[in-house]
């Protein structure tokens, strides 16, 4: 009996691990201060997700404090972040300009009609290019970036209703005085 | 079209492995013959297929079709040709596919190499490795298919990752992954006769040449990428402990054990269980390292942002095969018998500890590697475990392992006096412990510390000269004959042992003096200005700007010198890839016998006299590190060429028709 025990051990130690696993694959094991925080915003020139023809640049947004959100479609955690986003857009005077990272603009743009659109608009980044300016390690990523184009604040992971109200919001106010 | 051809072999390779994956085990579990003798074809079959999708996408790479979006994110037109071909499995997608094709090679070649085995045996080898291969290819055709399209189509691609734009990189993941790869044969073989509930000596006979040969590429596969490591990161470092190093290591470490252990079952018929656990774990470990690297669940220089859903097709396929074949360890291991036994000093309690030693170790580093992961989903902080806890850990451990390796390599089987030993091994303690003091103070070391790490150094690897040669001597005491024809007597296995344990040793000697003796300087330099280190003597020239094919660099121009002497020039670069805004160090290093002078640029400094910041190393016997690898490996391919298997083989096939 004691024996059948000790032979069960290796498959115990698995189990644990897997667990952790399970556990960790849904955390970021990145969430670190960013160096570009104090930093002017990367410059980006990118069409527009509805209306390709159409370039945004960074220069848009001068004078304004804006969230730049780093989304996809097949990002999971952009899913439970997004109702915030959406119904921060509504209840808060804030532009939320959306990069729609290593995506398909189809996808893209179903994923929007289908969970909200809070951004005033979302750039293409089919190639991940701006997202390795902006140092992006995984999707979702915020920065709140303030009139002069400086880099303030980097949330990387899923937005929390707790971030949002205590750290963005007060920031953003803070700016805008 | 040629995309697609690799698709649709793609599938086929996969419904293909389905069969092989079920049949030929439901063939051996009844006794149907017909079903068992399917596993050879299907297998041989699978390979034909994968290796035509793995020349389709090779194809698609050379011709830069961009309609591929695994082309488009990961070729450029600029790209050079040799690049282009190893861009084939330097993205996510790609390296998966490699992966597969390799188990595909694998398989098929145990289905050639395997006419003296049971039909039984084959059958159900191949049955696990069919399965393990459906799992991946799932994973492959459902979650990062390497032909998928992308329309409209890009004029110009994306371009490799520059880090990977080296000769390294184009051997580094091939020679890894056939490693971590070839580790499913032995793994196959632990399952199958854990269902069959047959495992004798004849059976760690038939799987040992297979586990030796994946170690040696692991090995192989091992140094290269820390070779690259060394010189493409312009750090100086040969091992950062990263998560995605220490991935490849746990698979080494305990496959080593692993290979020991099928040495002890098959010479005494003893260590059954422990050695099928052992290769279990080694190809879980491996299948592990592949999950850590592709699910983006740790943080490390070699991960990219990734998709968690094939984070969790990767952990539900770990999770039946893994969880699967311990499960079935945990149940069919009273079966299999535990053989032979042995007394407490014996050769086989040598192995039985250095075994238990590399398990550990692979354990502490598992713990190190993981731990990060632990804290966060514990919720206790974020955190990063550093080379000083696997420094702290991983010496400790390996200070008995090596003199266990010394003695064990000399005492006898069964039973060995303790008196005995000591008279044999004497005077190879006394030679090890005089040498290792003297020598650091020869080498004008002084300091406590830093003479206490060097004696120790010396100690391990001179204690594993000196015990081989005391070995050697006890070996051809009793043959008859001149001294070369004693030599030539000696059978191949045993050189093998000699070579890779020697290799041991002249590793540990690079790490020793490169820990011991290393010296680099930071220094800011204005064309004109020299700076030295360890005796040298470098001249920065000025840089010049050169023109890649998919590159702009600034080409620093240094002169290496010493005692006044010229001897040669060194040529380090600082490249700006055009499809990424980050700049490439390229050092430059004039590598000898007895060690490497390194020269990397740093940043160019805007004072207007075209300074730059640079870095200059001596690295005394670092080449010594690598050296032993391959001397590591040249005793793995030595062992394997022993005539004693070949002929063995053809014994068995007689056996098996008496």
């Amino acid at each position: 009996m004691k024996k059948k025990l000790l032979l069960m051990i290796p498959l115990l130690v698995f189990f644990v691990l897997a667990g952790f696993f399970i556990v960790g694959l849904n955390r970021n094991p990145r969430e670190i201060p960013s160096p570009l925080i104090g930093k002017a915003a990367p410059a980006f020139a990118l069409p527009d997700l509805n209306a390709p023809e159409k370039i945004v640049e960074i220069k848009d947004f001068k004078g304004q404090v804006w969230l730049l959100n780093v989304w996809a479609s097949w990002c999971v955690s952009c899913r439970e972040e997004h109702p915030l986003l959406v119904e921060f857009a509504k209840t808060h005077d804030v532009t939320i300009v959306g990069l729609n990272y290593k995506d398909k603009a189809a996808d893209g743009k179903a994923w929007l009609r289908q969970f909200g659109n809070p951004y005033v608009v979302s750039v293409m980044d089919a190639d991940g290019r701006v997202g390795i300016d902006y140092g992006v390690y995984g999707v979702p990523e915020t920065f709140l970036i303030d009139r002069q184009g400086v880099i303030q604040y980097k949330q990387i992971g899923a937005i929390t209703d707790q971030a949002l109200s205590e750290i963005i919001l007060p920031k953003i106010k803070e700016l805008k005085r | 079209m040629i995309p697609e051809i690799g698709q649709f072999a793609l599938i086929l390779a996969a419904l293909l492995m389905m069969v092989q994956g079920t049949l030929p085990l439901m063939g051996a579990a009844k006794g149907i013959s017909a079903w068992m003798v399917l596993s050879r074809r299907t297998a041989q079959g699978a390979f034909f297929f994968m290796a035509l999708a793995m020349g389709c996408l090779i194809y698609s790479f050379i011709v830069n079709d961009f309609s591929v979006l695994n082309v488009a994110s990961n070729s450029n037109t600029k790209l050079p040709l040799v690049y282009r071909i190893a861009a084939s499995w330097g993205s996510h997608e790609g390296s998966i596919m490699i992966w597969v094709f390799m188990l595909g090679l694998w398989s098929c070649a145990v289905s050639i190499f395997s006419k003296h085995l049971p039909e039984e045996m084959v059958a159900r080898v191949l049955g696990v490795m069919g399965l393990v291969g459906t799992g991946l290819l799932l994973f492959l055709l459902l979650t990062s298919n390497p032909f998928e399209r992308i329309f409209p189509v890009p004029a110009e691609g994306r371009d490799l990752n520059p880090l990977l734009q080296d000769p390294g990189m184009v051997l580094h993941p091939p020679m890894l992954y056939m490693g971590y790869v070839g580790f499913s044969v032995a793994f196959a073989f632990a399952v199958s006769a854990l269902l069959g509930g047959r495992l004798d000596a004849t059976w760690a006979r038939w799987s040992r040449p297979w586990t030796t040969l994946a170690w040696c590429f692991l090995t192989l596969g091992i140094l290269i990428g820390s070779w690259w490591a060394y010189y493409e990161l312009g750090w100086g470092g040969w091992w950062f402990w990263d998560p995605v190093e220490n991935a490849s290591l746990m698979p080494w470490l305990v496959g080593t054990a692993l290979m020991h252990s099928l040495a002890v079952t098959e010479k005494r018929g003893t260590f059954k269980v422990w050695t099928v656990l052992l290769a279990i774990c080694t190809f879980s470990l491996s299948l592990l390292g592949t999950f850590l690297v592709r699910s983006g669940v740790l943080t490390s220089v070699h991960a990219f942002a990734t998709d968690p859903r094939r984070g969790m097709f990767i952990l539900v396929l770990l999770g039946l095969v893994i969880g699967g074949s311990l499960l079935l360890f945990a149940f069919r291991a009273p079966k299999v018998g535990t053989g032979g036994t042995f007394k407490i000093v014996s050769r086989e309690s040598a192995l039985l500890a250095n075994n238990l030693l590399l398990t550990v170790a692979c354990g502490t580093v598992l713990l190190g590697t993981l731990y990060p992961l632990f804290l966060d989903a514990l919720k206790l902080g974020k955190i990063s475990v550093g080379p000083p806890y696997f420094e702290a850990v991983f010496v400790p451990l390996m200070v008995p392992t090596v003199f266990l390796m010394g003695v064990g390599a000399v005492a006898r089987w069964k039973e060995a006096a303790l008196p005995d030993l000591w008279a044999r091994l004497r005077w190879a303690l006394a030679v090890t412990l005089i040498v290792a003091i003297a020598l650091p103070f020869i080498l004008g070391r002084t300091s406590p510390m830093s003479v206490a790490l060097l004696a120790l150094g010396f100690a391990l690897a001179l204690w594993i000269i000196t015990s081989a040669a005391t070995g050697f001597l006890d070996r051809i005491k009793y043959v008859e004959g001149s001294f070369a024809a004693k030599l030539a007597r000696q059978p191949r296995s045993y050189w093998g042992m000699f070579a890779a344990h020697l290799g041991v040793a002249v590793f540990i000697i690079g790490v020793t003096v490169v820990k011991g003796f290393e010296a680099e300087r930071d220094v800011r330099m204005t064309p004109g200005d020299s700076v030295s280190v360890g005796g040298y003597s470098f001249r920065f020239e000025g840089t010049t700007d050169r023109e890649g094919p998919n590159y702009m660099a600034s080409r620093g121009t240094f002169e290496l010198s010493k005692d006044d002497k010229a001897i040669r020039k060194l040529y380090p670069e600082k490249r700006k890839y055009f499809q990424f805004g980050m700049p490439m160090t390229e050092a430059a290093i004039d590598s000898g016998v007895f060690g490497d002078r390194y020269v990397s640029m740093g940043e160019p400094i805007n004072d207007g006299k075209q300074s730059w910041s640079i870095r200059v190393y001596h690295k005394p016997f670092v080449t010594w590190i690598w050296a032993g690898c391959i001397l590591m490996t040249l005793g793995g391919l030595l062992a394997l060429s022993d005539r004693r298997y070949r002929v063995n083989m053809r014994r068995d096939v007689g056996l098996e028709k008496a």
